[in-house]
């Protein structure tokens, strides 16, 4: 396993301190995507897409091409952009909002042309401010620039595009949620299946929802073609794909890596990655693809970033956040504070998430604080099989959306990996860290 | 009904064009919600009123919807929103430490507002700035990691108004305005894209008569080579008269699902 020299899909003009403005687009082949897909015939551009088969990089890793060949048969449809970024330590698509805002649009672009929508609405997270004036802002050159609007390029192919902002709740990443939210409502999970957005979206119209990586893929897919894309990885996991890496490393970043032909290892340690473990510690724990994923501990270091061996080995690669603890990490405290986070973020809807969050916050700020229980222990799993019954991998789901049974993950991990820092919290009555 | 507003004519303006974006009104919700806390800061209820006019629905639906998100406040918050994010990327680089240094240094606990009502502090979820952490942000505008001196010395900034050049007051989330757009109607859209459906539809049917016939042909060939019954020619249309079929084929009604 190595780094290899992969080429930048999504991270090509990062470098360039005004990569965000229409002139470094145009200066670097911006919106050749765009003009050879209005060359090609919708259909093709789709079969484009669906040939390189991309892992959706939002978190559910779905094949981008599978979701628009669910809509097909229905002509009236929306393209909705996830720019809803909220699992923690995921910050990929904030650097791409904001650094490349007209990668982004161009994607979305060549994506609206190929399903034939009628608009597009691009969701960007409310707390992205600069990221929503980046792309308002290119959007509005991009329409001077005559490739948004009406008749782009002289094809004959119109299409409008509207920027709209998010206002702080994590759930309105979840695809359906995100629709409720556009519509002005509650973010809300819609129940599915049996009716997916591909058929019941946006208004009740077939509707795409994908995420800004896998928009902002495109441009590159349709000028180098599929053979290229398909050339890079291995198995599904075709291409590069943004990691962030955050938590106890010297380098805390964003990288765009080939996926399988890297590992963790890799990633965390490499001098122009992660460049290693920081103050010279070893390596407690790390969690592999969002807080919602089951961590992996040191002997799993080695293990390639490739979605089907992260699902292999028990997690998931999800929203591609990788953060790494250090052996003087508390993982009562680390796995406190992400149940905290969902116990805040539980929409409310379904009783097992919105009851279970909180119990389980509960019990592990009574441990982290010195006044748990030793029977605190089965009790925390118990109530996270109430939320997940059996506590498998991927877990049996109890409620609308995943959500809920994501919480489970790091308490679930915790205890199975550092079950003894659990019982000094509760017979030293408090935590050792501190 | 009022003939006057507690939104301003501009804000009412800018409210009426983001309406105009969307097939149905409700969808400007939380836009308009911005634009009303742009306006005063937060979002009163007099704003509430005017927004349910707006988008013809009642001020309960708007305060129950935007009750739900973190970012709208249905009461009064400071000219300065400072968040700190305590998720797992910054709480591993000290970020409680750096919220109990902002709780005593601002003598507020997190979600209070400071007594001259210039500072209200914020406990966060991840604001997805991980790589600088602990990570803080004003306004929703990222300000970079911050430490206990740090954080100090940018609270000492805000209130002397020596930010506010790149840190709007609370309330101003998107200073572009959006200047393009609907440069193509809807009609114009709607034409172009059935043009491409029944495009896409003759394609399609072309290519299941193509391998109808194709079917057929087999069939019928199947049936000379087994036996001089002069059945197998037999083709009925289906519906819509577009394709055919054999009658061996009946158990693939669909030839394209295949």
């Amino acid at each position: 396993m190595a780094i290899t020299d992969a080429p930048k899909i999504v991270t090509s003009r990062l470098d360039h301190a005004d990569s965000h403005t229409l002139e470094r687009y145009l200066a670097t082949g911006g919106y050749d995507g765009l003009r050879k897909a209005l060359t090609m015939t919708p259909e093709a551009v789709a079969a484009e897409v669906d040939a390189v088969s991309l892992l959706g990089r939002g978190g559910a890793g779905f094949p981008a091409g599978r979701k628009w060949s669910m809509l097909r048969k229905a002509p009236v449809t929306y393209l909705v952009i996830n720019g809803d970024e909220s699992e923690p330590a995921t910050f990929k698509d904030h650097l791409l909002i904001e650094r490349d805002p007209h990668q982004l649009l161009e994607g979305v672009l060549i994506a609206a042309y190929a399903l034939q929508v009628t608009q597009v609405f691009i969701y960007i997270r409310g707390e992205f401010a600069l990221g929503l004036e980046r792309v308002q802002s290119a959007l509005n050159d991009a329409y001077a620039h005559g490739a948004v609007g009406a008749d782009i390029f002289g094809s004959g192919f119109s299409i409008d595009v509207v920027v709209h902002p998010g206002a702080g709740a994590y759930i309105c990443g979840e695809e359906t949620a995100l629709l409720e939210s556009l519509e002005g409502k509650r973010g809300f999970p819609r129940i599915k299946p049996p009716f997916f957005p591909a058929a019941i979206g946006l208004y009740g119209e077939p509707t795409v929802v994908n995420n800004v990586e896998t928009m902002s893929s495109l441009p590159w897919i349709i000028v180098n073609g599929r053979d290229a894309f398909t050339a890079l990885g291995e198995g599904r996991s075709t291409g590069t794909r943004l990691f962030a890496l955050a938590g106890h490393v010297n380098k805390p970043g964003v990288f765009e890596v080939e996926m399988v032909k890297t590992t963790f290892a890799d990633l965390i340690n490499a001098p122009v990655l992660g460049g290693g473990v920081r103050h010279g510690r070893d390596l407690k724990a790390f969690i592999p693809g969002g807080v919602s994923a089951p961590w992996f501990g040191p002997d799993q270091i080695d293990l390639p970033l490739g979605q089907d061996e992260v699902a292999d080995a028990g997690s998931m690669l999800g929203s591609g956040s990788v953060v790494v603890m250090d052996d003087h990490t508390c993982a009562v405290r680390a796995s406190w504070r992400i149940t905290k986070f969902f116990a805040r973020e539980s929409c409310g809807q379904c009783t097992p998430c919105r009851e279970g969050s909180g119990w389980l916050l509960k019990i592990m700020e009574r441990i982290e604080s010195g006044r748990g229980r030793e029977e605190d222990l089965d009790l925390l799993l118990d109530v996270c099989d109430n939320i997940a019954p059996g506590l498998t991998w991927p877990p049996q789901q109890t409620t609308i959306c995943v959500l809920g049974p994501s919480i489970p993950s790091s308490i679930g991990s915790a205890i199975k990996m550092f079950r003894d820092e659990f019982l000094v919290h509760i017979k030293e009555g408090g935590c050792p860290y501190e | 009904m009022s003939t006057t507003t507690h939104l301003s004519a501009d804000t009412m303006t800018r409210a009426r064009e983001l309406i105009a974006l969307y097939p149905e009104p409700r969808s400007a919700m939380i836009p308009l919600c911005h634009l009303a806390q742009e306006q005063d800061g937060w979002l009163t209820p007099e704003a509430m009123a005017d927004i349910a006019d707006l988008l013809g629905t009642t001020a309960a639906e708007v305060l129950g919807t935007a009750s739900f998100y973190d970012m709208l406040h249905t009461e009064p918050v400071g000219t300065h929103v400072v968040s700190v994010c305590t998720n797992i990327a910054c709480l591993l680089n000290g970020a409680l430490e750096l919220l109990e240094h902002a709780e005593h240094s601002l003598g507020v606990n997190s979600g209070g507002t400071t007594s001259d009502g210039t500072i209200t502090l914020e406990e966060a979820e991840c604001l997805a700035d991980c790589d600088r952490a602990p990570c803080v942000q004003v306004n929703h505008r990222f300000v970079g990691a911050q430490s206990a001196e740090s954080f100090d010395r940018l609270v000492g900034e805000l209130r002397s108004g020596a930010r506010d050049a790149e840190i709007p007051q609370h309330g101003t989330l998107n200073r572009v305005r959006r200047t393009g757009g609907l440069g193509a109607d809807g009609a114009r859209i709607a034409a172009e894209r059935l043009a491409m459906v029944e495009a896409i539809s003759a394609r399609a049917a072309a290519a299941k008569a193509a391998e109808a016939a194709r079917l057929a042909q087999a069939a019928k060939a199947a049936d000379e080579a087994r036996t001089a019954e002069p059945a197998a020619d037999v083709v009925h249309s289906d519906g819509d008269a577009k394709t055919a079929e054999s009658p061996q084929s009946a158990d693939h009604p669909d030839g394209t699902d295949g």
